[in-house]
């Protein structure tokens, strides 16, 4: 698969098959592509060229099974609604168009958030949650869809201690349960002990395989090794001039 | 007064009629402007208003080149509206697609631009032979007064189809309004859902241009809204407000208008409306100014309140020394102003203030020399307060992992909102003595 944005190509030939019940990370450096590979495999933005399959077939006939968790500052956090009306919104496609959303759903959505440990904050206005409740709540509105497949952009990024054991927790859970996660993760030090395998990217793949052969020193070199040489390089011309 | 009371009291067939109509695009508009509102596009209405104009001028003229004298039908005037607010928006994301180019300026080109034009072509239509623009200009400005029953049953048709559309689908348009992205990954067809908003929208100016006309459709769209936002926090229950809000201040500006001769309904709905938006925007119970700052004043007053006492305790601590705090009689004990300015960091005209209240409040008075003393409650007082500072402290250092230099500060901020259930549970925690209200040791000593 190719992305584009205009004439810059974002991402460049990546060919990957993601292993299913496994728990992978997505890493690389920043502008590596990371969230566009996310939101091109979800068709929210186009390919320049190539396929994506789920289970064998196109998105469109298995977007049921698949959970998208997105990044938190994706969505504007001041919008009036409380964080089990969030919840449900995962359930909308099951409820069906023009449906309303009656007390059996909103039971599923409370059972999701006490998944995620806030079954107390269901009524809660979400500008008043902090920022690791939010990405619970998210994970919850994925959790809620039982899907097979979970696709989480940076579920880590600026959460607390707390939280962040709870989603590693969840996302075991569901590894025990069969499903498959694919994490885009920004923290190289936790890659080894929360995941199972890893996809190394820089605008091209780089990696990708099981964490104990794939995250050596020397493809993280070549993953963020790169983009370092290349400021030294212009550092250099810079004062040469 | 007869004339008040009766129009009052509806008895008069017009106003009737006039209410009807305007109420109904009242809701209408306060509902679909909601959506607009969370859907942070309130200016669309705008652009769907201004660009209607050109819409109205064409179909005129292209009616009247085609049978003359039928060209302000207003069947066909009101079909050329519509096309003309697609046509605009349209624009508008033509443009937007260059990418050069954002909503808010895209927006802006379009409506003058359309607006301009619509101008014009009523120039033109004002130099023909066959009349005047006079039926026209009423689009622009509204005749809520002439409202016809044929006008009013259209409107009301059209505005229970728009309403009856936003009821239906208010599920799949909030979820757009909130996250398109996740929509979209969901399999919503997202881009058929904002379609439908914007032909709500474009309906909406529609159905308000023969009753307040098409510059102020917009205000019906975005006033009742951002009234209804302090209000409410859940987006269900904005919807409705903001359709209520609508509807109220479209009568509230016709009975006006009825009551008060010459004055043009269209204009006083929107002012109604306005009253309505400054009148949420104090005293709204959600995010209303005045609650706000009157809870913000008050917290801040029984914090106030609370540093002081803890920090007389703490003074008293240090100048008993080594005996129990428990047994010593606190209240014989004065403190000096000079001590309280340098135990903490307040401003004089703060701590002033903070004595006042306190002394009023009977916790601390005055004695002869000018000293500062601690009265049985106010003792009372001071002694839990230091307590659940303490307790607070000693948790955050054992076990949140909190480095004892930042304590304090973290302390101060969360013992305010220290519950009685929660200090138990910090107690049966610390395993203290709850029998005897022992205060811990200072961490800091």
């Amino acid at each position: 698969m190719t992305v584009a944005y205009q004439r810059r190509r974002v991402l460049w030939d990546v060919d990957y098959a993601a292993p299913a019940g496994k728990l992978t990370a997505i890493v690389g450096p920043n502008g590596a592509g990371k969230s566009t590979l996310i939101k091109a495999v979800l068709q929210l933005i186009p390919t320049a060229s190539g396929d994506v399959a789920f289970f064998g077939r196109p998105y469109r006939e298995q977007s049921g099974r698949i959970g998208y968790v997105p990044q938190r500052t994706s969505v504007d956090w001041d919008f009036p609604i409380d964080a089990l009306g969030v919840v449900a919104m995962g359930l909308y496609r099951k409820i069906g168009w023009f449906r309303p959303v009656t007390r059996k759903y909103r039971q599923q959505a409370l059972a999701a958030l006490e998944r995620v440990g806030l079954a107390e904050f269901a009524s809660r206005q979400i500008s008043q949650l902090s920022g690791g409740q939010q990405q619970r709540v998210f994970l919850a509105r994925a959790l809620v869809q039982d899907a097979d497949l979970y696709l989480m952009d940076e579920p880590f990024a600026g959460v607390d201690a707390a939280t962040e054991r709870a989603i590693v927790e969840l996302l075991r859970e569901l590894r025990s349960a069969g499903k498959t996660a694919l994490v885009v993760h920004h923290d190289l030090q936790t890659v080894a002990e929360y995941f199972d395998e890893v996809l190394l990217l820089n605008n091209r793949l780089i990696a990708s395989g099981p964490v104990e052969q794939v995250f050596t020193t020397e493809n993280l070199r070549r993953t963020y090794g790169g983009k370092l040489a290349l400021l030294d390089l212009v550092g250099s011309r810079m004062s040469t001039k | 007064m007869t004339n008040f009371v009766r129009v009052l009291l509806l008895q008069d067939y017009n106003t009737r009629l006039v209410l009807c109509g305007t109420l109904l695009f009242g809701a209408c508009g306060g509902v679909v402007g909601a959506f607009m509102l969370l859907r942070k596009k309130s200016l669309v209405g705008d652009v769907a208003s201004h660009a209607a104009l050109p819409g109205i001028g064409l179909a005129y003229l292209i009616m009247e080149s085609i049978s003359p004298g039928s060209g302000k039908t207003p069947v066909w005037l009101l079909l050329g509206a519509g096309a003309g607010s697609a046509a605009g928006l349209y624009c508008a994301g033509l443009i937007q697609r260059t990418r050069l180019i954002k909503e808010d300026a895209a927006l802006g080109i379009v409506l003058s631009v359309f607006f301009g034009f619509g101008i014009v072509l009523l120039s033109i239509v004002q130099s023909l032979p066959t009349g005047s623009a006079a039926g026209l200009t009423e689009f622009v400005f509204g005749k809520a007064a002439a409202l016809t029953a044929g006008d009013v049953a259209s409107i009301a048709v059209a505005s229970l189809i728009v309403l009856s559309i936003c009821a239906v689908a208010f599920k799949e348009l909030s979820l757009l309004c909130f996250d398109e992205a996740y929509a979209a990954a969901l399999g919503w067809p997202t881009r058929q859902l904002d379609l439908l908003l914007t032909s709500l929208v474009v309906a909406v100016t529609v159905i308000g241009m023969p009753s307040v006309g098409l510059l102020l459709v917009v205000a019906q769209l975005v006033i009742p809204p951002t009234a209804a936002r302090f209000w409410t926090d859940r987006h269900g229950p904005l919807t409705i407000v903001s359709g209520v809000l609508g509807a109220l201040s479209s009568a509230i500006g016709v009975l006006a208008s009825a009551l008060v001769p010459r004055l043009a309904a269209g204009a006083v709905i929107v002012l109604a409306g306005t009253g309505i938006f400054i009148i949420s925007m104090l005293f709204g119970t959600r995010r209303g100014v005045v609650w706000h700052s009157l809870g913000q004043f008050s917290a801040r007053r029984r914090i106030g309140q609370l540093d002081l006492l803890r920090t007389c305790f703490e003074i008293l601590e240090q100048s008993i020394g080594d005996a129990s705090p428990v047994e010593c009689d606190l209240t014989a004990i004065p403190i000096s102003r000079h001590q309280l300015l340098d135990a903490r960091t307040w401003t004089e005209a703060r701590l002033r203030n903070v004595l006042a209240a306190a002394q009023r409040d009977g916790s601390i008075r005055l004695d002869a020399d000018g000293n500062f003393r601690l009265t049985v409650e106010g003792t009372r007082l001071a002694r839990r307060a230091t307590r659940n500072h303490r307790l607070w402290e000693l948790y955050l250092i054992h076990f949140a992992q909190t480095a004892p230099s930042r304590v304090d500060r973290e302390a101060d901020e969360f013992e305010h909102v220290l519950e009685p259930d929660l200090v138990e549970q910090l107690e049966v925690l610390l395993e203290q003595d709850r029998v005897r209200a022992r205060v811990p040791v200072n961490p800091h000593a």
